[in-house]
């Protein structure tokens, strides 16, 4: 979705300000919500490309003037609604309904720190074929899927080199509507900043992006 | 194909967004406004919800209580500054490092939730490596710890594969034209840090000193190890 989550090469967003001895969390609510989210995913009700495109349908007005940890909650609470985790009338009341069933939580606090550790690879052993190779060149196909999809649109259309097969990978466009993962090769693109951004870039600048098998062709 | 994001969205946003534009000063931690005196309409929100899902037993209270104290105060970017020292002092692990992260990182006890897929590059008298995600803000967590707010702002994502240089200047960082500066945009799932080069002087050194001299923004790529 061309949504203003995709960002890069926009201009006039103001100056980058960074926050001397900033704590991990600003407020207590954002370290609560953070570990809610992680709590809540180990349901397995969704995976992290839905998470992701749900935020991306923040309206655009909202998503900017929201914190990163607002956009975290308004995703969190639209997916638990979606799965039918919670109903709207207990996220407005902050009461189980009636006779709601009682669950067992999969996360316990035993299991935090390994979960952790372990986390969720995002590559699959299943064989795929890689349709490009390293050294080739290759152009990211001009697309604009109106669902998630993490080609972003400086990229689209522009020629570049791969530089590195990474194995193959979940396919985000696919996973983020629960269209299946669909594994396939990811590589690493090599882009020259001229070729994204024209004279004005420096001429030896490079931007490397990931990029998935259906998101190339031959240049 | 015709669902607009309208439609997709439940509507949860009424309820779960509080004024548009809160959230950007406390932010920039500018929140004096809050400390002493009521809480926010979004902790309110944020603590009704936390309670509710305890009700309901789909959360448990003492497993949010570890998953917090794991990245305030264990999983930061005191782990990467330990990989970097050790890469700067060990060749052979810096040959690991450069050619399979994940082993390497893991040889000093970091693994899992964001950075399953770890890749590492190497600032060089002639290339210059910066990290960014333009997507939203993924970001290489077992060795950094959560992103700062400056690396998840419009700002930031916008503008660090446009315009590196004038990002790197507002770090204080001035490059030569002669240097590359190499940006990686963190579109997938692979995880991005940058081994800086190692400063002069330091060669006495120890191990646990060096480590010392390496920061989170170096770490990213904006900046360098003094």
């Amino acid at each position: 979705m061309n949504g203003v989550h995709d960002m890069g090469g926009m201009q006039d967003m103001g100056p980058v300000e960074p926050e001397k001895n900033e704590p991990v969390f600003h407020e207590r609510w954002e370290a609560r919500l953070f570990a809610v989210v992680r709590a809540v995913g180990a349901w397995r009700k969704w995976n992290i490309d839905v998470s992701r495109f749900q935020r991306e349908l923040i309206p655009p007005a909202e998503y900017l003037s929201m914190s990163y940890y607002e956009r975290w909650l308004a995703g969190l609470i639209d997916l638990m609604i979606k799965t039918n985790l919670v109903t709207r009338a207990e996220i407005d009341s902050g009461k189980p309904a009636p006779g709601a069933p009682q669950s067992v939580p999969p996360l316990t606090a035993d299991k935090v720190l390994a979960a952790i550790a372990r986390g969720a690879p995002a590559n699959r052993d299943v064989p795929a074929v890689a349709h490009f190779a390293a050294g080739q060149q290759v152009r990211a196909r001009n697309m604009n899927p109106v669902t998630h999809t993490r080609l972003p649109r400086y990229a689209r259309g522009k020629s570049g080199t791969v530089v590195r097969d990474y194995g193959v990978f979940v396919f985000p466009d696919t996973n983020a509507v629960f269209r299946g993962e669909n594994p396939q090769h990811l590589y690493s693109v090599r882009f020259s900043a001229r070729e994204l951004w024209g004279d004005q870039a420096a001429r030896h600048d490079t931007v490397y992006v990931d990029l998935w098998d259906a998101y190339l062709e031959p240049a | 194909m015709t669902t607009t994001r309208r439609e997709l969205l439940t509507g949860a946003l009424t309820t779960a967004v509080v004024t548009p534009g809160m959230g950007r000063t406390e932010e920039r931690g500018d929140h004096d406004h809050d400390h002493q005196g009521v809480p926010s309409d979004t902790a309110l929100r944020v603590k009704s919800l936390e309670s509710l899902l305890i009700e309901k037993g789909l959360v448990d209270a003492a497993a949010l209580d570890v998953v917090i104290d794991a990245y305030e105060h264990k999983i930061g970017p005191r782990n990467g500054a330990r990989v970097i020292a050790r890469a700067w002092v060990d060749p052979a692990y810096r040959q690991r490092l450069l050619t399979d992260a994940n082993a390497a990182i893991a040889e000093l006890g970091y693994s899992g939730a964001q950075g399953e897929h770890m890749v590492v590059v190497e600032n060089t008298a002639r290339v210059h490596n910066l990290v960014v995600c333009t997507l939203c803000s993924c970001y290489p967590w077992p060795v950094l710890g959560l992103p700062p707010v400056w690396y998840k702002s419009a700002p930031y994502r916008s503008r660090a594969v446009i315009d590196p240089r004038g990002v790197l200047r507002e770090f204080g960082l001035e490059l030569p034209e002669e240097v590359e500066v190499r940006v990686w945009d963190s579109t997938a799932e692979i995880r991005y840090l940058v081994l800086p080069e190692r400063p002069n002087g330091t060669e006495g050194l120890s191990e646990q000193a060096l480590a010392a001299r390496v920061t989170r923004d170096a770490m990213i790529g904006v900046a360098r190890a003094t």
